[in-house]
């Protein structure tokens, strides 16, 4: 029997977090970001993580707070900056961690690419702009593009709305973002759900991330009912 | 001997006015991308009877005004993180399918804020690169390269009253030969294979005093007209 749930956010991390690993973590802004796991990597302790998120964290919570903690070594972001990112701009002014500001289309496709076992693509965007520099040019049909890498995380860390043990997945508006891309390209996809359900409550037309890119699930109680 | 003519201030348009005006140029049944701030308000200003349908680059197309506070639902948000709402016929998806959009050419127009634009139509609007100001691309990069149609809305000097259309842009570049019409406070400028093409200024500015405001070069289109804008 195939059963991905997970009692406990503990249970769901046991064994993968190790010091060094990339994590991808999901969401845009608040919207989607994925807070217990990261509460339950920082409990965890382990350092010099490479985080890849769309932003890299407002206020004292998820990022934020493992940036605070002196956890990570590196963002590879698309936005860091926003209204309460006082932690990120604080490190970066000061040196205290590396940052990989990538365009979140660049971003998302190489994460895609990266799931979809391909090695990378080319792209027009940031053509002239300081994202080209170092990386192959080539022209097709009259048009320039940069050559952009696959990027594989080794946990990818999500938030849902709903799955079932299979870890089928569907998601609250626009909280899916990121998730589904992630939930291909990591050795592990962990993901956070408000609500799991029987075999066959989903429709299977419907189905955002089939499960087959998932491989826990750990039920969170959300403030927000969908 | 100065005339009270050259003494007086020039009154340029608030932020809501270069919104306004800038929504007289979205096109009924248009796909329309706008960026984070000034960009925002063009959707406040849109005459009601033209059918336009929102893309927002965290994943939703058919993006409505602000909710009333108590529905507001942190799943729905804009790119600039501020509560909205979804229209009847609006859709969600994820960022692959919203870049798809975007760099694939397949919206209209993209309304975006600018640091520098160029005599060249080229743009930068993601980073003073002085280690000031946290470098932030997010979707511009994508929206500035794919859009078939990208206009900017920002005010013709800085702060420190430094030109903003300049010759060639000192800021790091978003992207080359993009843009088709910037909006400021003090003029509507298009951006053409002649150079730059002053369409309208505002009410009491001359030509001269706005090349004097300008680094780059312009030209007077022969069919200019005052820029004229309602008090809001």
């Amino acid at each position: 029997m195939i059963d991905k749930r997970k009692k406990s956010i503990e249970e769901s991390l046991d064994g993968l977090l190790k010091d060094g690993v990339t994590l991808l973590i999901g969401g845009f802004g608040d919207s989607g970001a994925p807070f217990e796991l990261m509460q339950g990597v920082l409990t965890a302790g382990f350092r010099d993580l490479t985080i890849v998120s769309n932003n890299a964290g407002t206020g004292d919570r998820g990022i934020a707070a493992l940036l605070e903690a002196g956890l990570v070594k590196k963002v590879i972001c698309s936005y860091p900056r926003s209204s309460g990112a006082y932690v990120i701009e604080r490190m970066y002014k000061e040196g205290a961690v590396e940052l990989e500001v990538v365009p979140q289309g660049t971003l998302v496709e190489r994460i895609r690419c990266g799931g979809a076992g391909l090695g990378g693509f080319y792209t027009p965007t940031g053509i002239g702009t300081p994202m080209a520099e170092g990386k192959e040019v080539k022209i097709i049909k009259g048009r320039e593009y940069i050559l952009e890498e696959a990027l594989f995380g080794d946990i990818a860390l999500i938030k849902a709305a709903v799955a079932d043990r299979w870890g089928n997945l569907l998601y609250t508006k626009a909280s899916r973002n990121f998730g589904p891309v992630m939930a291909t390209s990591a050795s592990r996809t962990i993901v956070q759900v408000c609500k799991t359900v029987e075999l066959g409550c989903l429709n299977p037309e419907a189905i955002v991330t089939p499960g087959i890119f998932v491989d826990q699930i750990v039920e969170v109680r959300a403030d927000n009912e969908f | 001997m100065s005339s009270n003519k050259k003494k007086r201030e020039i009154k340029g348009l608030t932020r809501n006015q270069i919104a306004w005006r800038a929504a007289q140029d979205v096109t009924d049944g248009s796909y329309v991308n706008l960026g984070i701030g000034m960009p925002t308000l063009i959707a406040d200003y849109v005459n009601p009877e033209k059918e336009i349908i929102y893309h927002s680059e965290n994943g939703l197309l058919g993006m409505g005004p602000a909710p009333s506070s108590q529905n507001e639902d942190p799943d729905l948000i804009n790119a600039g993180k501020l509560y909205v709402t979804l229209k009847a016929g609006g859709a969600y998806f994820d960022t692959s399918t919203s870049f798809c959009m975007m760099r694939g050419g397949h919206l209209t127009s993209v309304f975006m804020g600018a640091f520098q634009v160029s005599e060249s139509g080229y743009l930068a609007n993601w980073s003073t690169d002085d280690g000031i100001l946290i470098p932030s691309v997010g979707g511009s990069m994508d929206l500035a390269i794919g859009t078939k149609d990208v206009r900017i809305l920002m005010n013709h000097v800085t702060n420190e009253g430094k030109a903003r259309i300049v010759r060639e842009c000192t800021y790091p570049l978003t992207a080359k030969s993009v843009v088709s019409r910037i909006y400021t406070d003090l003029a509507i400028i298009d951006v053409t294979e002649r150079g730059l093409m002053v369409c309208e200024i505002v009410d009491g500015l001359d030509f001269d005093e706005l090349q004097g405001l300008t680094d780059a070069t312009l030209s007077l289109a022969n069919n200019w007209s005052i820029l004229k804008i309602p008090e809001i």
